[in-house]
């Protein structure tokens, strides 16, 4: 597999612990979806954030305590972020199937200890995937993610799960 | 060293003698479950990659549940795509919107059978672990995977061992005993992690209710939550399936990441405040809050034993007139027999409005959203804020026992005072 190095860089959103998919995108509006996904982005983080959408930038990193993602399946939980242009989310630790639906959408999601007291809001990042090595470039400070196993990384590289499932096909 | 009912199942469906915790290894689906999933993003995904045919059509179960019958044109929609892809890629087992929620439909219809590795695009598939079923909860682009290749990656997860001991009292329920895990366990307190509940009264619960304690177990982060199979899981699958199936049981040696012990003989009936499923409480702490609607059903609890409990407190009773009471059987094999037994009139004749089976306000859908600050005691699993609609609206989580008693009382209450 190619060791180039992917380098994520952008400014904090900073979360709390057991943020939902509920809070980051309700279920009442997972029907738009088949009809305009920027209007289904358009209710990302609602019940906790007004207009996070309109406020976001792409690049921007997410930034959170423990259980990320935990609740329901919804892969528009992960859909939305990549489509607001998330760079990434790191978290303390994430719930199991937002973490494998982030993974197969090729969104890095990645695992830090204690990452909430070393980031604050607004802070600037930046992420090297290869080696799991989180620079805050607001504080000077570089600390230590848990890295993702080769095949994880593969499919982030390959821009997620279902490309690597047509060139399965192809051949 | 033995090995955990997880551990046994993954490696026979890796074609391995043994996996120990954090082995990643590719697995061999039984059962395949989809819902409007299919609809929103499977369907579309598979045609998109050039996928023209599922790896097995008997092996893949579909149907209906999350907004039926639909109240937008969105979800008519979602529910046409299934409907096509079902008939091109030749679904055997397909139920429509005729049969209800994929959880409570799965083992009625003889899809669950202990010893397999069944994966569903909800995550409360942890359902089926209640019958000793390996049955995880995965997003749309690995149902895709197993759809086109009958095969997914897994992390063996490490085994946290359950024990549950004491007679529960009257109007104490399966729900109760898994708020109060949850509530002590904490939201992540199985994160990652396979969950086998053991001890006495998992023995003595019935079905109905080992299925609402493994409903659950995701709302502690579980990947599966398995009880060995007995008696009364073989009776139940037997008369529903006639493949063969093999119980798989936890080795004697087997080695669990944690052993935890709970004594439940005197716990009282729990309520999960809002927002987080970490707010556990016994009802005697927020007796007498005032609501404004109580919702009975869910996949957690809209099975027939959770309607009969309700109905036992409703008859001859009054719902409070400042309370909507509404209830909604989890398939229409427990709409049948509610319907046989009395249950419906009872509910009805009580002031109960009962619409058919459905996810509907669990999720926000339909059939019962809120309003701004509204409250509502819910049998449903999670008391996100926002989740049954306006995010200034209050979720209690409670058993149908404790659901029931608050619509006459138009407070939270607990059943006790209605038991006997």
């Amino acid at each position: 597999m190619s060791k180039m190095d992917i380098k994520i860089r952008g400014r904090v959103w900073k979360f709390g612990d057991n943020i939902n998919t509920d809070i980051i995108i309700p279920g009442r509006y997972l029907t738009i979806t088949i009809r305009n996904l920027s209007e289904l982005s358009s209710h990302t983080f609602e019940p906790v954030i007004p207009n996070f959408a309109a406020k976001v930038q792409s690049g921007d990193i997410i930034v959170a305590g423990h259980s990320f993602g935990c609740g329901s399946s919804r892969e528009e939980a992960v859909l939305v972020l990549k489509h607001l242009g998330i760079g990434a989310v790191i978290a303390e630790s994430f719930s199991r199937i937002f973490f494998r639906n982030a993974i197969n959408l090729g969104l890095p999601a990645i695992e830090c200890k204690n990452i909430t007291k070393k980031v604050e809001d607004g802070h600037e990042l930046e992420v090297s995937l290869d080696n799991g090595l989180i620079k805050n470039l607001t504080t000077g400070e570089t600390f230590k993610a848990s890295s993702l196993p080769d095949f994880l990384l593969e499919i982030i590289k390959a821009g997620g799960a279902i490309n690597i499932l047509k060139k399965k096909v192809k051949q | 060293m033995g090995m955990t009912m997880a551990e046994k199942i993954l490696a026979e469906h890796a074609d391995l003698k043994r996996v120990e915790p954090g082995e990643i290894v590719n697995a061999k689906v039984d059962v395949a479950m989809v819902h409007e999933v299919l609809g929103i993003r499977i369907a579309g995904m598979l045609r998109e990659a050039g996928i023209n045919r599922v790896w097995d059509p008997e092996k893949i179960v579909a149907l209906l549940d999350h907004w039926v019958p639909p109240p937008n044109v969105e979800a008519a929609e979602i529910h046409k795509v299934c409907r096509s892809f079902v008939k091109e890629y030749k679904i055997k087992y397909w139920y429509d919107m005729r049969a209800g929620i994929c959880h409570q439909v799965l083992p009625e219809k003889g899809h669950v059978r202990p010893g397999e590795l069944l994966v569903g695009s909800d995550s409360h598939t942890t359902t089926h672990g209640a019958f000793g079923t390996f049955a995880t909860g995965v997003g749309a682009t690995d149902m895709a995977i197993v759809l086109a290749t009958g095969k997914l990656w897994f992390k063996t997860p490490g085994t946290i061992k359950i024990v549950i001991d004491g007679k529960l009292s009257e109007m104490v329920t399966a729900k109760d005993v898994i708020l109060h895990v949850i509530g002590n366990l904490g939201v992540d307190g199985a994160n990652y992690k396979a969950v086998e509940f053991h001890g006495d009264t998992i023995q003595e619960l019935s079905i109905d209710g080992r299925m609402t304690l493994c409903n659950m177990a995701v709302e502690m982060g579980a990947k599966v939550a398995m009880i060995e199979p007995d008696q009364k899981t073989i009776e139940y699958v037997k008369k529903r399936t006639d493949k063969p199936f093999k119980i798989v049981k936890a080795d004697k040696d087997a080695e669990y990441e944690e052993i935890i012990n709970f004594d439940v003989s005197n716990l009282e009936p729990q309520v999960a405040k809002p927002h987080s499923l970490e707010n556990v409480v016994p009802v005697s702490e927020i007796e007498k809050t005032p609501i404004d609607q109580v919702f009975i059903g869910s996949c957690t609890n809209g099975k027939l034993e959770d309607l009969e409990i309700a109905a036992k407190i409703l008859k001859n009773r009054k719902v409070h007139p400042d309370v909507r009471l509404i209830v909604i059987p989890a398939s229409y094999e427990v709409y049948l027999k509610a319907l046989e037994r009395g249950i419906i009139e009872t509910i009805i004749k009580a002031g109960g409005i009962v619409c058919n089976p459905t996810c509907g306000p669990c999720i926000g859908g339909h059939l019962g959203v809120l309003g701004n600050e509204e409250v509502c005691v819910s049998t449903g699993s999670r008391n996100f804020i926002g989740r049954m609609g306006s995010k200034s609206s209050l979720i209690y989580l409670a058993s149908p026992a404790t659901a029931a008693a608050s619509a006459i009382e138009g407070a939270i209450t607990d059943p006790r005072k209605y038991a006997g």
